[in-house]
Order: C-alpha cells, then structure tokens, then sequence
C-alpha cells in the first residue's frame, strides 16, 4: 500500500506540472545525448589510436653522401635499440618505386624525378609510438642521417581535432546538465509547494522522512530515467543517419561505431541520469522541507 | 510526562526571550491551560514540545524522552506519541473526514485494513458518525475541528497538544469541542492547551499556568482566567 502511494503520487507529481516536467526532460536528455556521445568518441578515440599507432612509422632519411660503413652502424645501432620494434631498409630504388605508385596521378611530377634524387632511408617501427622524441634526440646527430620523420607527428594533429570535439561535446554536456539541474530544483520546489499541506500534516504526525521525500526523489529520477531513454534513441538515431549515412565515405578512416558500443555507453548515462536528478532533488527538499 | 527544566528560548535576532528560565512539571492524566496576553511565549512551549524548536537553555522531557538532545531523524518516531490540534484545523480540502484521517494512519506506515478499523471509530467518539464522507467545505467550523481532534487521537498518543484550538469557533461550539478534550482527558490522555479564551478557562477549572513575557506569572491547580 505504502508503495502504491508513492508511485501514484509520483505520477501525479509529473502530470500535474506536464510543462515543466517536458522541460526537465528535455533538457536531461540533450545532456545525457552529449555526455553519451563524448563517451563514445572517448572509445572510438582509443579504437582508432591502437589502429594506427599500430602502423605508424619513424623514417629517418640518410643524406646523398652516405658512406657504407655509416649505413651499417646505423642499422647494427638500430637493431640492438630497446624501443625500436622492426628495422626496414628501403633503398634508392624502391623508394622510387614507392614515390611512383604514390604519385601514380602526377606522371609529370614522376618524370622529373630520377631514382638517384630520392634518399634511402630506415622505417622503423617503435615499441611505444609515443616515445618518438627520444629516437629523434638519439640519431639526428649520427653521422649519415639527414632528416628524421614521424608520421604519427600528423596523426597527432588528427587526433588533437578529434580530441577537441570531444571536449565540445563534454562542455555541452556540463552547460546542458546545469541547467537540467535547475530545472530539476524548479520542480522539486514547485511540487513540494502544491503539496505544502500533505508535508505539513506528514511531518506533523510523524511520519519518516523518507516517506516523505520519496515521492519527490522519486519523480526527479523518473524523468532522468526517461531523459536517458530520449538520448539512447538520439544516439542510436545520430548513428544510423550519420555513420551509417552521410559520413560513410569517412568508413576508412573512422572506425565504425557499433550497437555494442551504444549499448556500452547507456547504462552510465541512466546511472548519471537517475543519480544526479536524485541527488538534486534531495539536496532541494533538504532546503525547502526541512525534513 | 512533560518538564520542563529552566527552560530559555530566545528566537534569533529577538531582543527579549520567548521564555525566560521556565520550569513546569505536567503529570500523566493532567488537563493544564496555558494562558497568556498573545507574544506571551505560550506557543513557544508548544513548538519546544513537538520538538520544532530546541531551547537555548535548559532541558525538555516528554515521555520521559529527552527532547533537547534529540537527533532530528528521530523526530517522526517520537512525534507518533503525540496529537496536535490548531486554531486553523490544517485539514487536506480535497480528502473527505473519513480519509484526512485515514491519512494521518496510513503515512505512518498503517494499512488500510488497520484505517478501516479505527477511523470510523474515532470519527464515532468525535461525534461525527455519518459524516465520514463529508468534505472540509461541507463541514461546519466545529465539525472541522472535530475531525482535526480525531486525526490527532486516532493513534491514541499519550499527550495531545492543543494551540488554540477554539480560536476560530463560537463560544457554543468552543465548549462542545471542549467536552470532547475532555473527554480524551478521561481516557488517561494529558492534554496541554494553549488558550487566551477566558470562559473556557473559568467553566472548565483545570490547572492553569499564566505567562507574561516569558515567565510564569501563576500556576493554579483549579483555575480561572483571573
């Protein structure tokens, strides 16, 4: 019966101020749809950065004047190198290869080159990407090398881009969820108003403050919950309109998003959701009730 | 069954204490008025005895409970043990007698089957029999109060606390809400009223205590409003 009571004042407590009750949900749910999604870009960020870095490739070029015994201590030195993961020895001539089939597109440019023109070079592979600066410092004063690449130096700024939507769509999150918090404590005032006299008659007989204060709570987590819902369908919808649509020339380059990813994701948006309306709503009651 | 020990209340930012240094000693069974000009600190006793308010100085001890060192959380419980009455009835307009106080029984955790059982009980020892599913509105200001006193007595509490309850009525209807404290005062409950009604007062000749400007001024086992 006690239970009964609650729930029906729950609904009650939603229907009676619908307008407001839209507003909090609304605004819940655009919060928890960016909060969603910079989790999901925090995954896919991950996912594509194993991906890569995986492939990523130090070159270090070596100047026109190379003597043979300078190429082969490089590679002895290389070789033996605890970060370095694979050595790959590319000479003039496969380099030119190389820069055929990447300017297939250009044969003029192809044909103004010689074989001779282009520098031989190592692609190395290091056992942690990240650790570039030390290879660098360590070989760009060793006799014979004239230039030292790093490819993840581009991917880096790539995922820097990324990154920064990232952090876009996490503020939007934080602005939105502020002022689903406010409408939350607007509410909750609101609905322990109209109820003014039931709270002063619990309060006067005694009954426990749970009781009394489980209706409210139990109306802000209802609509967190039904905010969370709104952003699984926002997500699952921005999914199947954008990555499976229009961005899906971007399929090479994105790794795809899975249903097993949004899945992932919606149990913390209902948690944060349900949670942070609670709290709010508790922390509300504690100043207006004083129970 | 109810002390008070050297009791000073002071409200913040008031110039003069509501009560200054009062004892009072109320045994189980008891009928005491408090009577007093209004500012006289009556209704401070009251509120310092529901707990609403915790004193400055001194002790409280309602059923040998002491109320002044009581966490809050253990308010609800303690307030089960006491009935309330006011001058403006604060009954729900949109629930019926028989459900106002049904509610007051069913918030504490009561069933429906225990409200069927006792409510139309003690809206029969009220006198309101057959008016159950009256509203406020369809009632009259006494009948109002009636169900105020059921809804207070219904959990049968051991004090029943009254804060003017006859303010609002005629000087009829004030005694016939009168005979019914009474009459709860017979079944062993102690009743505490707060009153500046002086012929109830001096028709009723119970214990009275006056006080002016937070201190007792008189305390009179059968009493008159003086």
């Amino acid at each position: 019966m006690r239970m009964k009571y609650v729930l029906s004042e729950v609904l009650v407590g939603l229907w009676r101020n619908v307008t407001m009750t839209i507003a909090m949900i609304i605004t819940m749910a655009v919060s928890l749809t960016m909060l969603g999604a910079s989790g999901l870009m925090y995954r896919q960020v991950n996912d594509m950065k194993d991906l890569y870095y995986k492939n990523i490739q130090v070159s270090i070029f070596l100047s026109q004047e190379v003597t043979d015994q300078q190429r082969t201590d490089l590679e002895t030195q290389l070789k033996s190198d605890p970060l370095v993961k694979e050595v790959l020895y590319v000479n003039k001539d496969e380099a030119y290869k190389r820069f055929q089939e990447m300017y297939q597109d250009a044969p003029d440019l192809v044909n103004a080159v010689k074989p001779d023109q282009l520098p031989e070079s190592f692609r190395i592979k290091l056992v942690n990407p990240e650790q570039y600066k030390n290879i660098y410092d360590q070989y760009k004063d060793t006799a014979g090398v004239d230039e030292i690449v790093d490819q993840s130096r581009l991917l880096d700024k790539i995922f820097d881009i990324l990154t920064a939507i990232q952090n876009i769509a996490l503020a939007a999150a934080v602005v939105m969820a502020i002022a689903a918090l406010l409408l939350v404590a607007n509410t909750i005032q609101v609905a322990a108003y109209s109820k003014r006299r039931e709270v002063a008659v619990m309060k006067l007989v005694g009954a426990s403050n749970w009781f009394i204060q489980a209706p409210f709570v139990l109306e802000a987590v209802v609509a967190g919950l039904i905010g969370a819902l709104l952003g699984l369908v926002a997500l699952i919808l921005a999914k199947y309109l954008l990555f499976d649509g229009s961005l899906q020339a971007l399929e090479g380059l994105l790794s795809p998003v899975s249903w097993g990813d949004i899945l992932f994701v919606f149990p913390f948006m209902a948690v944060i959701g349900g949670l942070v309306s609670a709290v709010t709503a508790w922390v509300t009651l504690r100043f207006y009730l004083r129970v | 069954m109810i002390q008070l020990e050297q009791v000073t209340k002071t409200y913040p930012k008031a110039s003069r204490p509501s009560l200054d240094n009062v004892s009072v000693s109320i045994e189980k069974g008891e009928f005491v008025f408090f009577i007093g000009p209004s500012g006289s600190g009556k209704s401070t006793i009251i509120k310092l005895l529901l707990h609403e308010i915790t004193p400055n100085k001194g002790r409280v001890i309602v059923n040998s409970k002491d109320v002044t060192s009581m966490r809050s959380w253990k308010r609800p419980h303690f307030r089960r043990s006491i009935g309330c009455v006011f001058q403006d009835f604060r009954l729900l307009p949109n629930r019926t007698a028989y459900e106002n106080v049904a509610f007051a029984l069913e918030v504490i955790g009561k069933t429906k089957a225990v409200a069927r059982r006792v409510v139309p009980e003690v809206l029969e020892l009220v006198g309101l029999g057959g008016k159950e599913h009256r509203y406020p509105h369809e009632l009259s200001g006494g009948e109002q109060q009636r169900v105020a006193v059921a809804r207070a007595f219904v959990n049968r509490p051991l004090i029943l606390l009254a804060d003017e309850p006859t303010g609002n009525l005629d000087p009829d209807t004030s005694i016939e809400i009168m005979r019914l404290l009474d009459r709860i005062n017979r079944t062993g409950t102690t009743v505490v009223m707060v009153t500046h009604d002086s012929n109830i007062v001096n028709q009723m000749r119970r214990r009275v205590i006056e006080i002016e400007s937070g201190r007792i001024v008189r305390d009179q086992a059968r009493g008159v409003y003086g």
